[in-house]
């Protein structure tokens, strides 16, 4: 892992090293050169040897309609009509945006569940993951899943196994139109600042970089015709920052929880020999109701109709 | 393609028109956002429906289908009145001087000589240039003769008028001038438009036609043979470009040859005919050396048994009764009964051709059946009983249906032609499934059978059988490389400058180019188009140099690109006359270098003929120019006129409202069991149309897991305005139905359908994909191919599955 | 902040269900070097190809397992594009990138197979069988049906009653095989996908 130390980890309070200086790097994804023909998610797959299930069509172009434990990236497609005779086919590319400042790292008790190298890319590590779903309560971009096959939390990884032997993410070599591309973060910016630049040139005024600052900045970003209108590309959220919860888990109640750990943990080391440390289903109190993560449930997919029609 | 791939980058504006580039060449279509994002390029996009492509264009315009000849009448007449064109290039390259007879006509939708009984024109020689007492055509270089094309063209499009031909598109008249105007500011010499179009244009009944309009509007802009610019076919699939080069069509042989006719009896008459002098002083005509190009087919095929005395085998070639035996023609024989076995190689005809009700009762009437194929075919099962998507008595289907397994592109090697006409080379990486065999061992093991047979037992005219050169080193599986070198072609005896009398080659050695075949049988080549591919210095398609030291996009050390390493086709129309670029800053191709041509790319041309010799850039045609005038080519005439598709929405043609008898092509073949089951706007009300999305090809993909989860199950797409007329919902289960069946499928509903005003009335689109089938991995569907009219092209008999006409309701 | 106090404590309490018992030093081995996954392709056979789909022609890369040693049976897992090739650079479409489940399809034939007339049934049958019974239909057809000569006493020498439809995907190779052999035969119910 010479190339992306970690940095971060989860539910971990001992130091990371930091002495050596790496490049942050970054995707950025161009809607405005984005033809939506799903190249990245098939790659996506392909790399990472997923088969999601085949699905339905539910009406619209959008398929699978929903990110999945074994569908990371989809693309999403609005309809947008500027006039009575124009109208724009705004298609966004969904997946994790690998937050400077990762609400889901934040939000994850689970040690070394999710890690951030200093590269920037945010990880998810199955072996640790005990599946209880604060990763997506954490996260400002509604992306993690939870597999029902195994209870695990998934989500892209930026390809963090190829970018460690060099190589771009899978999706950002495949893309034809050169929509997503990828290096380090300052030269992404440059080009997005060159691409900005076109965009005005042809009529978009408010064409801009989507770097979201409530998040400390995403190692992916977009260029998007609109930025003033982020929520127009299928509700993606203009100023996102992560859940109050997770600023509580992390200040006050992680020191408190620390406490009580320690005055259960004969009964945990004895839940954690007998059925592992990622079962957690059988422990009555996992399934406390936390308002923020009860909502979830990893069967629940958005309906793209109604996502389309909040969106005219 | 005139042009290929990355030459789009050199474009300044890119019109996609027919085609749905991003969606069906993802890849290629890259080139177009680079030229955006490079050269500044505008992209134009002109469809029925708001596609992928025009999600990234800067001017979308709709178009109702079938009506692409009305849009570019009306814009080359557009630019004549406005004398927006490249007028150098129009007066040098191309027939607008040339003085056509004096009895060519056209009065009510019709040219002179129509035969309504055969609806055809059995007498086109009126079609033709007036001729002087050398033979050469007459031209009036002030372009003020009243029959010189110039004249001729302009009046033709005179009744394209912008109201007329909205009133017809249905696009709206601002956004359609807004489309012309950027189209008309590549008129200035140097700055280019290409033309990006694909199955949009030819799928009509008069497709042939909308692709000669689009090249026509090039011409006149001066963008043919420019960097950048050109007439763009993108074609379907990986080697249909290379399998059309062989000729494995009904009346080609390799390298565009033709088949004779039954009365085509005398063998130099045969060639003669096919080798036309040059029409104007100083052309060169190449076409001239057609009998060097056959005579060496037939030395590769049959060697040592055709000499000069039986005429190089020719009674050995069969000899065509009817124009050809398309598809279409041969599908309706066989749903006549007069066919009794049927070969499909890696083709799926029940799900690709129209009518699928009359292609499977022509399969079931075949005594026998074959198919090769990688995958399970819908053919292949086409007795099977699969609910609702194929409901047959499979018990009175009386057909033996023998199934091949065939490898696939990764498991051989071996060479595809791609749209660029680039000849690239493949390697195997794995081994076939089960007993899988080549497409090359499944042949071989059927010839070699077959020849034993008629050796033992004698037969029906054995000679082409029993001559057949077969000398393979494995004649059950003969080599790619053998195949390839053959093709190619080789010296059959030492082969001397004709001039000179240097040593060119040593018998055996492969030829370097297609130059030096000869008609005397002392060379073979089995494609002349293909010569140059493997030669001496080893195979060419697999070369790997992708430099581009000029930074033009051409590449010419990567692979081999007919002809003769050509990246781009009439090139020498990229300088001006005197030999110049017409601009020589970033559209520099060749050049005249005051001893020869010479350039970043292999000139299409003499390269010693200087500019002083006047020969022009058309080399391949007689007159050395381009032709706006089709002279006898076409079977609807030469100028491109404006018919509405067999199933029309508006039922009359807006040009000639009070003529039946044009309303539709006058010259498209229909037969008899199909004329009755065309329906009509009163029944069937919505214009509909076919076409493929980016997450599938064709019927292949539902095969693929990978691809069924992208696009899992079949939809259809509604405009918004006529689901909500309609109260259909994105989602709702709809039956679309035609005059020849239906289909069921999920509805989306769309803003990017609108409704168009053509002719009066409103007329609203439905799109149709086409991928899904009953087996595969993706989930069952119904073949589209049961709504669509059974009727092609006039010229090409290319099925119109762009334009019919359907119902649609909510189950 | 805008929690109150009831969710504060079911908060802690589903974290200390969620089992942070690391924090207290407690979990097996908290590597900080750990890899999440290893690089699929370290050692694997490329071989370059071309994509079969549409008419681009874009660059494959095909990576097979295994050291190419005799003892390894070469199965290609992974494709992507081809970074050299100058017109895909490397980028694939839908289609090209999802190759690998074209090659492995669970639809992919093996064996020849025979439907017998009226049958609702696929019968496997060798390739020496299936071959030797194909061209006994052909020849049989072929003698009973071709046309020597027209009406016209004109010399034809055509066979109308057998048809081929070709490939648009196979070689060139194959697809010049397939026109040298049907044209030997006289065959003019010729075609191919350039015209659909």
């Amino acid at each position: 892992m010479a190339t992306q130390d970690i940095i971060a980890r989860s539910a971990t309070t001992t130091a990371s090293p930091s002495v050596r200086q790496l490049d942050e790097v970054a995707k950025l994804i161009d809607t405005t050169l984005c033809i939506g023909c799903k190249a990245c998610q098939v790659a996506c797959s392909e790399w990472n040897d997923l088969r999601d299930e085949v699905g339905s069509n539910v009406g619209v172009y959008d398929n699978p309609s929903d990110l999945t434990a074994e569908s990371w990236t989809v693309m999403r497609f609005a309809e947008h009509e500027t006039t009575d005779e124009d109208l724009e086919w705004l298609i966004r590319k969904d997946g994790c945006m690998h937050c400077e400042d990762p609400g889901c790292l934040k939000a994850c008790p689970s040690p070394g569940a999710i890690i951030k190298y200093a590269n920037g890319i945010v990880d998810f590590n199955q072996d640790h993951c005990i599946g209880c779903g604060y990763c997506i309560t954490g996260c400002p971009f509604d992306v993690p899943r939870i597999s029902k096959k195994d209870n695990k939390a998934y989500k892209c990884t930026l390809c963090s196994d190829r970018v460690a032997v060099g190589l771009e993410p899978a999706c950002v070599k495949v893309c034809p139109t050169g929509a997503i591309v990828f290096g380090t973060k300052q030269d992404m910016k440059d080009h997005a600042d060159w691409r900005i630049a076109d965009l005005n040139r042809r009529g978009f005024d408010n064409a801009g970089l989507y770097d979201p600052q409530g998040v400390g900045g995403t190692h992916v970003m977009y260029v998007l015709h609109h930025a003033d209108k982020a929520g127009l590309y299928s509700g993606l959220p203009q100023n996102p920052t992560i859940s109050p919860m997770v600023g509580v888990w992390k200040g006050v109640a992680k020191p408190l929880a620390m406490m009580a750990v320690a005055a259960t943990v004969l009964t945990g080391f004895f839940h954690y020999v007998r059925v592992g440390p990622n079962r957690v289903e059988d422990d009555e109190e996992t399934h406390a109701p936390l308002a923020s993560v009860e909502h979830y449930d990893p069967a629940e997919r958005r309906d793209p109709r109604a996502e389309g029609e909040r969106h005219e | 393609m005139t042009n290929h791939w990355s030459d789009i980058k050199n474009a300044n504006l890119v019109l996609v028109m027919g085609g749905n580039a991003a969606e069906a060449h993802p890849c290629g279509f890259k080139w177009v956002t680079e030229a955006k994002a490079h050269n500044q390029a505008k992209l134009l996009v002109v469809d029925p429906r708001f596609t992928r492509t025009a999600s990234l264009a800067d001017v979308y315009a709709p178009i109702r289908t079938g009506t692409d000849i009305a849009f570019l009448g009306g814009l080359i007449r557009y630019l004549l009145e406005t004398d927006q064109i490249q007028h150098e290039y129009v007066r040098n390259y191309t027939d607008m001087p040339f003085i056509v007879k004096e009895n060519f006509s056209f009065a009510d939708g019709l040219f002179n000589g129509y035969d309504a009984d055969s609806r055809s024109y059995p007498d086109k020689s009126d079609w033709d240039y007036e001729l002087d007492e050398n033979g050469h055509a007459k031209i009036d270089m002030t372009l003020k003769h009243p029959r010189c094309v110039y004249q001729l063209l302009k009046k033709h499009y005179s009744r394209y008028t912008p109201e007329m031909v909205s009133g017809i598109c249905g696009t709206p008249l601002k956004r359609m001038m807004q489309i012309w105007d950027h189209i008309a500011e590549t008129a200035v010499p140097g700055k280019t438009m290409t033309i990006l179009y694909a199955l949009g244009w030819t799928q009509h009944s008069v497709g042939s036609q909308m692709i000669r309009a689009g090249a026509m509007l090039q011409l006149l802009l001066g963008n043919i043979g420019m960097p950048g610019g050109g007439v763009n076919a993108l074609r379907g699939h990986s080697n249909i470009q290379g399998l059309t080069d062989l000729g494995l069509l009904s009346n080609l042989l390799p390298g565009y040859l033709t088949l004779p006719r039954d009365n085509e009896q005398d063998y130099d008459a045969y060639i003669a005919k096919r080798a036309p002098q040059a029409l104007r002083p100083g052309q060169m005509s190449y076409w001239q050396h057609y009998g060097r190009f056959h005579v060496s087919l037939m030395k590769a095929w049959y060697g040592d048994a055709v000499t000069e005395e039986n005429n190089w085998g020719y009674d050995w070639l069969p000899k065509l009764d009817e124009p050809m035996y398309d598809v279409l023609k041969y599908f309706d024989m066989m749903y006549e009964g007069k066919v009794n076995g049927y070969f499909c190689q890696g083709f799926n005809p029940i799900a690709a051709f129209p009518n699928k009700a009359k292609v499977g009762a022509g399969l079931a009437r075949l005594k026998y059946l074959v198919i090769m194929d990688p995958l399970v075919t819908e053919t292949s099962e086409f007795w099977k009983h699969v609910d609702e998507y194929n409901d047959v008595d499979t018990a009175s289907i009386q057909t033996t249906v023998f199934r091949l397994p065939t490898t696939c592109f990764a498991e051989e090697d071996g060479s595809l032609v791609n749209s660029s006409r680039w000849l690239q080379w493949h390697w195997k990486g794995g081994e076939p499934p089960g007993e899988a065999r080549t497409d090359v061992a499944i042949m071989g093991g059927l010839f070699h059978r077959l020849r034993a047979l008629y050796k033992s037992e004698g037969g029906a005219f054995p000679d082409p059988i029993m001559n057949l050169d077969w000398s393979y080193l494995r004649p059950d599986e003969p080599a790619p490389e053998e195949i390839a070198k053959e093709y190619n072609g080789k010296a059959l005896v030492d082969l001397k400058d004709p001039k000179t009398g240097e040593l060119l080659l040593r018998a055996g050695q492969q030829l370097a180019g297609f130059s030096q075949l000869r008609d005397d049988g002392s060379t073979s080549s089995g494609c002349w188009l293909f010569c140059g591919s493997w030669t001496e210095a080893g195979n060419q398609m697999a070369r790997r140099d992708n430099s581009d030291p000029y930074d033009m996009g051409q590449t010419l050390g990567w692979a081999w690109s007919w002809p003769a390493n050509r990246r781009i086709l009439y090139n020498r129309a990229s300088a001006d006359p005197s030999g110049k670029p017409w601009n020589d800053k970033d559209k520099r191709l060749v050049w005249w270098d005051g001893s020869k041509w010479t350039g970043t790319d292999v000139p299409d041309f003499a390269v010693t003929s200087a500019p002083e010799d006047k020969m022009n850039p058309f080399i391949m045609n007689p007159e050395g120019v381009a032709r706006f005038f089709a002279r006898g080519n076409m079977a609807e005439g030469p100028f491109p006129e404006h018919y509405e598709p067999f199933e029309t929405p508006i039922s009359r043609n807006p040009l000639h409202p009070d003529s039946p008898g044009v309303t539709s092509n006058p010259a498209a073949r229909v037969f008899r069991n199909d004329m009755q089951v065309f329906g009509t706007a009163d029944e069937f009300p919505y214009a509909a149309t076919t076409y493929r999305l980016t997450e599938h090809f064709h019927f292949w993909t539902k095969h693929s897991r990978i691809n069924a989860i992208m696009q899992p199950q079949q939809f259809v797409e509604l405009g918004a305005v006529m689901a909500g007329e309609l109260g259909i919902k994105a989602g709702d289960r709809v039956r679309v139905s035609s005059n020849r069946g239906y289909i069921e499928a999920v509805a989306v509903v769309t803003k990017r359908l609108r409704p168009l005003m053509v002719d009066g009335k409103i007329v609203h689109h439905v799109g149709i994909p086409l991928h899904w089938g009953f087996v595969g991995v993706a989930k069952n569907g119904y073949l589209t191919n049961t709504l669509t009219p059974f009727v092609g092209d006039g010229n090409t008999h290319t099925p119109e599955y762009k334009s019919f006409l359907v119902n649609v309701e909510r189950v | 902040m805008d929690i109150n106090r009831r969710e504060f404590f079911k908060f802690c309490g589903v974290g200390i269900a969620a089992s942070s018992l690391a924090a207290l030093g407690m979990a097996p081995e908290p590597a900080f070097a750990e890899s999440a996954r290893h690089f699929k392709l370290a050692n694997t056979k490329e071989s370059r190809n071309t994509c079969p789909y549409c008419s681009v022609g874009c660059g494959l890369i095909m990576y097979s397992r295994g050291s190419g040693g005799k003892n390894v049976s070469q199965e290609i897992f992974h494709i992507e594009g081809d970074a050299d090739h100058p017109v895909n650079r490397g980028t694939l479409c839908p289609k090209g990138a999802g190759l690998i489940d074209f090659i492995r399809s669970p639809n992919r034939l093996q064996y020849p197979q025979v439907r017998e007339a009226g049958s609702n049934e696929w019968k496997r049958l060798s390739w020496d069988d299936a071959l030797t019974r194909i061209t006994r239909l052909m020849k049989d057809d072929r003698d009973a049906n071709f046309i020597e000569k027209n009406d016209a006493g004109q010399t034809v020498n055509r066979w109308l009653t057998t048809g081929f439809l070709a490939a648009s995907a196979a070689s060139s190779e194959a697809g010049y095989m397939t026109h040298k052999v049907v044209r030997s035969l006289g065959i003019l119910g010729f075609d191919n996908q350039a015209r659909v």
